[in-house]
């Protein structure tokens, strides 16, 4: 555990030596801001809620959590840095786990300065906190998902950039699978039974009832089991392909 | 302290190491020469554990590094090629992080920074950020990195490369010393190197040991180890070579150059090249050559690397009979 602790301090000034922490926090605020108000009518809608804050974290989070993840391992081989880290006395899950941990606590630190819309909420009206908890828990576990499969496909490159897409592409796939423009769509072709069988795999589905205050131990299960298995792969990643 | 056997490793059809075998013990300094592709790194990272043998294995201090991995890394410090390190950090941050990893928190920490920053001129760096240093000292900040722990076993994987000659000499000087309680491996293309900080090398060669002995031993293979070079004031070279081939202790001569007259003669066997040294000096007598120089050769490394490292194009018959 304790070496756990020293790679994830390792990553975390990593993060902050390097405009990555502070861009992703930075462009993830204004981006949220811009989106709820401009974009949704935060305030035209009238609602002490922050449903329409929410609603675009699956898309911002697209995007953003791949470009904070997508150093985590290819940086690693670039520099060639894996060569010492693995000849540590530490074990790679020690590795996976330190890393994957600071890349969270950057995401949930983006997350956490959200905290005005909070009280811009609660000055508007008597907004519900166990709903707003139960969204902010379910954003900071879809971050985690996405982050998992960037640790993943991080793992698998020595080149950023392709980490980079390639988790955006897996991670637009999970949104997808579930988003109702799509689903309705695929209902033409298939059986219902199949399209709702796909949209369990997808994020949006388990977001989404997160979000209404439902905290079901199996949405939870979903994100916490996208996390173990990416970064279980991770793991298998990172023993079989150390050199090259 | 190092044991190796028969370690193998093959990427798809390629053979990088093909059953290679040895042991190290504390007080040795094992030198690993090699030509480039040879598979020195790939034999280094195995020891390491950085990558699986597809075949043998490496015991370190007693522990199997596949089966005991942690235990047998404990007892390692290890310099890869082209000493990778954290851009992003300080030389600081980058050694208080591996020493951290290490298993040194608070006072013990401390002080094992300060003592390899001494030992490896880190001084003037030490709040710099790893990108931003020359290539000498982000090698010695990579260095210090793999004697933090002061471990008994040292793995360094091309230690003075990129290094200027005030560096090396360093970094060979500090070799020399940790192997006198240590057990090191170290590799390298230049020969020197091995003469200067080795008490064994071995040559591999396309994965495969190809000699493996102390450095006068592996000398004693070239061909011109035991031969008598004599350098004379005067004289016709010509002359003097037939006289030396008169002596019955005289395999051949070879005329190195007419002037200074410098003439070369290679004893039967290896071992009688005293004898026939005093044969020689009694010839100088009676013929009152002036002699400028009279010696033994050692053999040259080189020499001994290129022939066994290049069987195909062997050096020979360059000699005159
Ligand atoms: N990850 C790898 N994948 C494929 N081939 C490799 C890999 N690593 C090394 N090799 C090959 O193995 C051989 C030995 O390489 P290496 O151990 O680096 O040699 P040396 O360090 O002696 O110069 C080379 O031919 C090299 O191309
Ligand atoms: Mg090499």
């Amino acid at each position: 555990m304790k070496s756990v602790i020293t790679i994830a301090k390792r990553e975390l000034t990593g993060y902050f030596a390097s405009p990555v922490a502070f861009v992703f926090i930075v462009i993830f605020l204004m981006l949220s801001g811009f989106f709820s108000f401009m974009v949704s009518g935060f305030f035209e809608r009238g609602q002490a809620s922050l449903e329409s804050f929410f609603a675009w974290h699956p898309w911002l989070y697209l995007f953003l959590v791949p470009a904070v993840g997508m150093r985590m391992w290819s940086e690693e081989r670039r520099l060639g840095t894996l060569e010492l880290l693995l000849t540590m006395p530490v074990t790679p899950w020690q590795a996976i786990l330190g890393k994957f941990i600071a890349a969270w606590a950057v995401v949930a630190l983006a997350l956490g300065l959200t905290f005005p819309m909070w009280l811009t909420v609660n000055y508007l009206g008597n907004p519900d906190h166990g709903v707003i908890l139960a969204g902010y828990l379910g954003s900071f576990l879809m971050g985690g998902a996405y982050l998992a499969i960037t640790a993943m496909t991080s793992a698998m490159t020595r080149n950023q950039v392709v980490a980079f897409i390639v988790s955006v592409v897996l991670s637009l796939f999970l949104i997808l699978a579930g988003y109702p423009p799509v689903t309705n769509m695929l209902v033409h072709w298939a059986s219902p039974s199949l399209v709702d069988g796909i949209a369990a795999f997808s994020v949006m589905t388990h977001f989404e009832s997160i979000q209404k205050g439902v905290l079901d131990s199996r949405d939870i299960l979903y994100f916490l089991s996208v996390i173990v298995f990416s970064l279980f792969t991770t793991g298998v990643i990172v023993r079989t392909h150390r050199a090259g | 302290m190092i044991q190796v056997r028969n370690l193998k490793k093959t990427f798809g059809p390629k053979v990088a190491v093909s059953g290679v075998s040895f042991k190290v013990e504390k007080g040795e300094v094992l030198g690993f020469l090699g030509p480039n592709g040879a598979g020195k790194s790939t034999t280094m990272r195995m020891i390491t554990g950085f990558i699986p043998p597809t075949d043998g294995e490496a015991i370190i201090g007693g522990f199997n590094i596949v089966e005991h991995p942690i235990e047998a890394k404990r007892l390692m410090g290890y310099l890869p090629e082209n000493a990778p390190s954290y851009a992003d950090m300080t030389v600081l941050g980058f050694l208080s992080f591996t020493a951290e990893l290490r298993g040194l928190s608070g006072a013990a920490q401390k002080k094992a920074v300060e003592r390899v920053v001494e030992m490896c001129f880190l001084e003037n760096v030490l709040h710099q950020s790893v990108e931003t240093l020359s290539k000498g000292y982000r090698h010695r900040t990579c260095f210090a990195q793999s004697i933090i722990h002061d471990p008994e076993v040292l793995i360094l994987d091309e230690p003075t490369d990129g290094l200027d000659p005030n560096q090396k000499h360093e970094v060979r000087t500090l070799i020399r010393k940790m192997g006198e309680t240590k057990a090191i491996i170290f590799s390298t293309h230049i020969l020197e190197e091995v003469e200067a900080v080795c008490s064994r090398a071995i040559i591999i060669d396309r994965g495969s040991i190809v000699a493996n002995g102390t450095p006068a031993e592996l000398k004693r293979r070239s061909a011109q180890a035991g031969a008598i070079t004599l350098r004379l004031g005067s004289g016709s070279a010509k002359a003097v070579a037939a006289k030396l081939d008169a002596l019955s202790g005289v395999e051949h001569t070879m005329i190195l150059s007419e002037t200074p007259l410098a003439v070369r003669a290679f004893p039967r066997k290896q071992t009688a090249s005293d004898d026939l040294a005093r044969a020689i000096s009694e010839i100088a007598m009676k013929e009152q050559w002036s002699i400028l120089e009279l010696h033994t050769e050692e053999g040259r490394l080189d020499e001994v690397f290129r022939t066994i490292t290049l069987p195909d194009t062997k050096v020979s018959g360059k000699e005159t009979k």
